[in-house]
C-alpha cells in the first residue's frame, strides 16, 4: 500500500505537490488503517498493532508530503528498510557523513530529531525542520480527530 | 635484500598513492569540511534569522514565550522539545487507536472526518 501511494506522489513530481492537504492525508491514513485491520494485525497483541499503526501514520505523513522533501524521503527509506529483503544497492557510505565537524549541541539534537537531518546544511536543516513540524502537527491533529470520532460513536 | 627494498619502496609508494587516491576519489570537495561558523557567515545571517522566525511561527502559542523574538538557541531548544512531544503524542494516539480498532467503523469514521474537514 505504501509503495502504491509513493508512486502516486512520484508521478506528480513536476507539480508543487497537490497531495498535501488535510482531507487527502486523512483519507490516506484511513485507508492504511483499514489495511492494517484487514491484514490480520487485528488478531495480534495491541502493542504490535500500535507499532503498525505508528508506522502507517509516519508513512502516510511522508507519502503525502511528497518526494520533494528530504525528510519525507529519509522517513520512507527508514520505514521500508527491512533486513535482508531483496538485493541491497551498494550505497556509498560517504554521503551520510555530516558535512560539519560538530556544531553546537542544539543543532546536533535537531539533526537527530529531523529524519535525514544528518547531512544537510544548516539552512536546509531549518527549512526541513519547519516543514516536518508542520506535517507532524497536522498528523497529530488528524489522529486526534479520528480517536475522538471513534470514541464518541 | 632486493625484496626488502622493494617492499619498503612499495610501502612508501602505497602511502603516497593512498593520499592522492583519497583526495582524488573523495566525492565532496574539501570545502565541505570547513567549520560551520564560516559557512553561516557566507549564507548570511538574515536568511537564517528569517528561517528561525518561520520556525517560531510554527510553534504553538504556549511555547512561543509571548511577543518578541527569543534568541536562536532558545527557539532551537523549543523546537526540539516540541518535536519530541509530537512524537510522543503520535505514539500515545496510535496506542489508543489500536485499542479502539475493534470499534472503529471505516465508513462512519470517513464520513465524520470529511464532514469535519470540509469548510461548509
Amino acid at each position: 500500500m505504501y509503495r502504491r501511494s509513493f508512486k502516486d506522489t512520484r508521478s506528480s513530481l513536476g507539480s508543487p505537490n497537490p497531495n498535501f492537504s488535510k482531507p487527502m492525508v486523512a483519507l490516506r491514513f484511513l485507508r492504511a488503517l483499514s489495511l492494517v485491520r484487514r491484514s490480520g494485525l487485528g488478531a495480534c497483541s495491541p502493542s504490535y498493532r500500535a507499532r503498525g499503526i505508528r508506522r502507517a501514520a509516519y508513512a502516510c505523513m511522508a507519502a503525502s508530503a511528497g518526494p520533494r522533501r528530504a525528510w519525507s524521503r529519509a522517513l520512507l527509506r527508514k520505514i521500508r528498510r527491512r533486513p535482508g529483503r531483496g538485493l541491497r544497492r551498494p550505497r556509498a557510505v560517504i554521503w551520510r557523513h555530516r558535512p560539519v565537524g560538530g556544531g553546537d549541541r542544539l543543532e546536533v539534537a535537531l539533526r537527530r530529531l529531523v529524519p535525514g537531518g544528518g547531512c544537510m546544511e544548516y539552512c536546509r536543516l531549518l527549512e526541513e525542520a519547519a516543514d516536518y513540524v508542520k506535517c507532524l502537527a497536522m498528523q497529530v491533529r488528524l489522529m486526534q480527530t479520528i480517536v475522538d470520532s471513534a470514541s464518541h460513536v | 635484500m632486493g625484496g626488502k627494498h622493494r617492499r619498503i619502496g612499495g610501502e612508501v609508494g602505497w602511502r603516497v598513492g593512498s593520499s592522492s587516491f583519497a583526495t582524488a576519489f573523495r566525492p565532496f570537495p574539501s570545502r565541505s569540511r570547513f567549520k560551520m561558523s564560516s559557512r553561516r557567515n557566507r549564507v548570511s545571517e538574515e536568511e537564517i534569522n528569517e528561517l528561525i522566525s518561520k520556525l517560531q511561527s510554527l510553534l504553538p502559542e504556549t511555547r512561543r514565550r509571548g511577543a518578541g523574538r527569543a534568541s536562536a538557541a532558545k527557539l532551537l531548544k523549543e523546537t526540539c522539545s516540541y518535536i519530541r512531544s509530537l512524537n510522543r503524542e503520535v505514539d500515545d494516539l496510535s496506542d489508543r487507536l489500536s485499542g479502539l480498532m475493534a470499534t472503529l467503523d471505516s465508513n462512519s469514521a470517513e464520513a465524520e472526518i470529511i464532514r469535519s474537514l470540509l469548510p461548509s
